[in-house]
C-alpha cells in the first residue's frame, strides 16, 4: 500500500501513514463515512420506492393519451369522468381508439384475518390492449366472471398460494361478501397506497363496486393513429373539450405531474427529500469533524512543515489524500450494507426499494467531493498562521 | 567576508493588540555573519524565540528591516518565504518530529521539500545523515519508540540533510538530560563548521558557550551585549 501510494503521489504518502498510524481513529473515521453514505443511500432508496411506487400504474398502461376530470393530481384521487367524453374523442381526427378505465382500491382478508389492499384495475376483455403486454396476454381468461389477474408481489401473502397459481390451480377468495376468483399472475410489487395490484374486467369491476356505474370510469384512455403526433392530437381533443373540467395530457406527462405532485408537494414526498438533506448534511459533518480534528491534531508536525518551505498545495494534497481514502474506504462498506438493508426493506414492505447504477455513481462522487471539500476547509487555519504561531 | 547572512536594522515587534498590545522586540540592530555559530541568550521572556522566529522567516516582521540571505522579508510574499524556508534549516524546542512517519521518512520530509528527485538517491542521503547523528541502527524507527535525545538527533539530521544555509536552533537541548543535550548541541556545532553552515541557536548550555563565535545577550526585547569570542 505505501509503495503504491508513493508511486502514485510521488512524494512520502503522509496522509495515509496518518491515517492508518492511530487504527483505532482510522476505523471510527471509516465507520463514520460508511455510516453517512449509508444514511443517504437508505434516505435515496425510499424516496427512489416512491418514484417508482407513484409511477408503477402508469406502467401497466398502454396508452398515447389521457383524459380525466380536472380535480385531482394523481390517478386516483380525482371524480369520474364522463364515458361519452370518449365516443366525443374518438370523432376527433387522428384519435384511433378509446377504452374507459375503471380504478379502485378492494381489501381482502387473508385466511390468517391479515387485510390487504389492492389497487385493481377494471377494463373491457376488448380494450385489454391498452394494458401492458404482459397483462394483455393473460387478459382473456378474465372474460369469466369474478376472475382476477393477481399480483405475486403482493405484501404479505402467503407465497405457497401464488406457486399453486402458477401451477394451475386457482386461488378463491372473499372480497366484500363475494368470491373472487384469482386465475393468473402478474408481477408488479407494492406501493405506499396499496399492498399489490389486481386486474379484473370491467364487468366484475362494477359488480364489486356497487356504486359505480360503466358510464363513469374514473379515466378515459386513447391512442392516436400511427405516423401522426400525439402532441398534434392533444392539441385539437384540448380545442375541443375547451371550457369543461378535464385534465387532457400524453400519458408519460400525467404521470410526470403525478411525480412532480407526490414528491415535492405531498407530506410525505417532502419528508423524503428532506431526509436526503439531513442525511447529506450529516454525512458532511461527520467527514468534516473526523478532518478537521485530524489537522488540529497535527498542526505542529504541519507548522514544522511549513517552517521547512512546504507551501499550502502541500497540506491541500495530504488532506485531500486523507479523503479520498476515507471515502473510499467510507463508501464501500457503506454500500455493502446499504444493499443489505434495500433487501431487508424491501422484504418487510414489498417496497421497490432498489438499488439504481446512477445513484452508485452520484453518491461515490457525492461522498469523494463532501470529502474532499471538508478536508480544504479544514486547512484553511493552517494557509493564514505564521508557522511560530502554530507551535 | 562577504555580505552577512542576516542583518536586522531597527526591528520592533509587537504581540497582541489594543489594551493588551505588547512590546516583545525592542529597535534591534545585528548582522549575523556567515558560517559562525551565534549564539542568542537573555531570561526568559527576553524576545529570543521572537527574535529568532522573526528571523527564520516563521513571524511576519512588522516594523523595521531583517534581510536574510539578501532578501527582504518585511512584506515578501508567500511565495517569496516559501522558497528562502527551503534554504534554512529549524531544530524547535520539542522535536516535532511526524508521529507516522520513521525516523527515516521524516529525514527524507527535509529532502523532498524541494522536488520529487530520485526517490532511491534521497533515501540514500536520508540514511547517511541518521548515520552521521548516530543513529544509523534506528532508521525505522516511529518516534514513540526513541528516547528524546534521538529524537532530537533526528530533527537535527532532519534538518541539515538538504545542507541549508542558515540553521536555527531554539533551544534545541531544553527537553534533554544534561549528557544528551550536550551531544546533540556539539554534533550541530560540528556538522555545522564542516559544511560552512551559518548557524543561530538559543541554548543556555555554559558548555556549548565556549564554542560559540559570538554570543548575543537580550533583556526585555533589547540587546545588551554582543561579545566576540576566539
Ligand atoms: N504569541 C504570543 N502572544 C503574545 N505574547 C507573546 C507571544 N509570544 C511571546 N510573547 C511574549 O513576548 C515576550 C518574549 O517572548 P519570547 O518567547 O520571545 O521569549 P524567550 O526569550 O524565548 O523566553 P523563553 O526563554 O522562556 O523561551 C514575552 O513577554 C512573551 O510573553
Ligand atoms: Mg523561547
Amino acid at each position: 500500500m505505501n509503495a503504491l501510494l508513493e508511486r502514485l503521489l510521488g512524494r512520502l504518502p503522509i496522509g495515509w501513514l496518518q491515517l492508518s498510524h492511530n487504527k483505532g481513529r482510522f476505523a471510527a473515521a471509516i465507520a463514520g463515512v460508511a455510516f453517512a453514505t449509508l444514511l443517504v443511500l437508505m434516505q435515496l432508496g425510499i424516496q427512489g420506492a416512491m418514484k417508482i411506487g407513484s409511477l408503477m400504474p402508469y406502467s401497466l398502461l398502454n396508452a398515447d393519451i389521457i383524459i380525466s376530470a380536472n380535480d385531482g393530481s394523481t390517478l386516483t384521487d380525482r371524480s369520474n369522468v364522463a364515458r361519452a367524453r370518449m365516443f366525443q374523442a374518438l370523432g376527433v381526427a387522428g384519435v384511433a381508439a378509446g377504452a374507459p378505465a375503471y380504478i379502485g382500491m378492494l381489501e381482502f382478508r387473508q385466511p390468517n384475518g391479515v387485510p390487504t389492499t389492492l389497487q385493481t384495475f377494471g377494463f373491457s376483455v376488448a380494450d385489454k390492449a391498452f394494458t401492458t403486454p404482459g397483462v394483455a396476454a393473460k387478459f382473456d381468461q378474465l372474460a369469466l366472471e369474478n376472475t382476477s389477474l393477481i399480483d405475486t408481489k403482493t405484501r404479505g401473502v402467503d407465497a405457497t398460494i401464488f406457486a399453486d397459481l402458477e401451477a394451475g390451480t386457482p386461488y378463491p377468495f372473499e372480497v366484500n361478501g363475494q368470491t373472487l376468483t384469482a386465475v393468473d399472475t402478474i408481477k408488479v410489487g407494492g406501493t405506499f397506497a396499496a399492498d399489490g395490484t389486481m386486474f379484473i374486467s370491467d364487468q366484475t369491476f362494477l359488480r364489486f363496486f356497487g356504486n359505480r356505474t360503466s358510464n363513469a370510469p374514473n379515466h378515459i384512455l386513447l391512442k392516436v393513429d400511427e405516423g401522426i403526433s400525439p402532441a398534434v392530437v392533444l392539441e385539437r381533443l384540448r380545442e375541443k373539450f375547451k371550457g369543461q373540467a378535464l385534465t387532457i395530457e400524453t400519458l408519460d406527462a400525467f404521470a410526470a405531474a403525478d411525480l412532480a405532485f407526490q414528491t415535492t408537494e405531498r407530506p410525505t414526498g417532502i419528508v423524503f427529500g428532506f431526509g436526503v438533506i439531513m442525511g447529506t448534511i450529516v454525512g458532511i459533518v461527520i467527514v468534516y469533524q473526523v478532518l478537521s480534528t485530524d489537522v488540529a491534531n497535527h498542526l505542529r508536525e504541519y507548522a514544522t512543515f511549513k517552517a521547512m518551505g512546504y507551501d499550502q498545495r502541500f497540506f491541500l494534497g495530504i488532506v485531500t489524500e486523507e479523503a479520498i481514502i476515507l471515502a473510499i474506504l467510507g463508501y464501500i462498506p457503506g454500500l455493502v450494507a446499504s444493499f443489505g438493508l434495500y433487501k431487508v426493506m424491501t422484504m418487510l414492505t414489498s417496497l421497490p426499494v432498489q438499488m439504481d447504477g446512477a445513484r452508485i455513481v452520484y453518491v461515490f462522487l457525492g461522498t469523494v467531493i463532501a470529502c474532499a471539500l471538508s478536508g480544504a476547509i479544514a486547512t484553511r487555519r493552517l494557509a493564514a498562521a505564521d508557522p511560530a504561531d502554530l507551535f | 567576508m562577504g555580505a552577512p547572512a542576516i542583518s536586522v536594522s531597527q526591528l520592533d515587534h509587537f504581540f497582541g493588540s489594543g489594551e493588551a498590545l505588547k512590546q516583545a522586540i525592542f529597535d534591534v540592530n545585528l548582522e549575523v555573519e556567515r558560517g559562525k555559530l551565534t549564539i542568542l541568550m537573555g531570561p526568559s521572556g527576553s524576545g529570543k524565540t521572537t527574535l529568532l522566529t522573526l528571523m527564520g522567516c516563521l513571524r511576519d516582521v512588522q516594523s523595521g528591516s531583517v534581510l536574510l540571505l539578501g532578501d527582504e522579508l518585511r512584506e515578501a510574499p508567500e511565495t517569496r518565504l516559501v522558497s528562502l524556508r527551503r534554504r534554512l534549516g529549524f531544530i524547535f524546542q520539542a522535536h516535532n518530529l511526524h508521529e507516522s512517519l520513521t525516523a527515516t521518512q521524516n529525514v527524507l520530509m527535509g529532502l523532498q521539500v524541494h522536488g520529487k528527485g530520485d526517490r532511491t538517491k534521497q533515501r540514500k542521503a536520508a540514511r547517511h545523515m541518521l548515520g552521521l547523528v548516530g543513529l544509523s541502527d534506528r532508521l525505522d524507527y516511529l518516534p514513540s519508540s526513541l528516547s528524546g535525545g534521538q529524537k532530537q538527533r533526528v530533527a537535527v539530521a532532519r534538518a541539515l540533510v538538504s545542507n541549508p544555509e542558515v540553521v536555527f536552533a531554539d533551544e534545541p537541548t531544553a527537553a534533554l538530560d544534561k549528557e544528551s543535550g550536550h551531544t546533540v548541541v556539539k554534533m550541530l556545532k560540528t556538522l555545522g563548521e564542516t559544511r560552512g553552515t551559518t548557524t543561530v541557536m538559543v541554548t543556555h548550555d555554559n558548555r556549548i558557550l565556549e564554542m560559540a563565535d559570538r554570543i548575543i545577550t537580550l533583556e526585555e526585547g533589547r540587546v545588551i551585549s554582543d561579545e566576540h569570542q576566539t
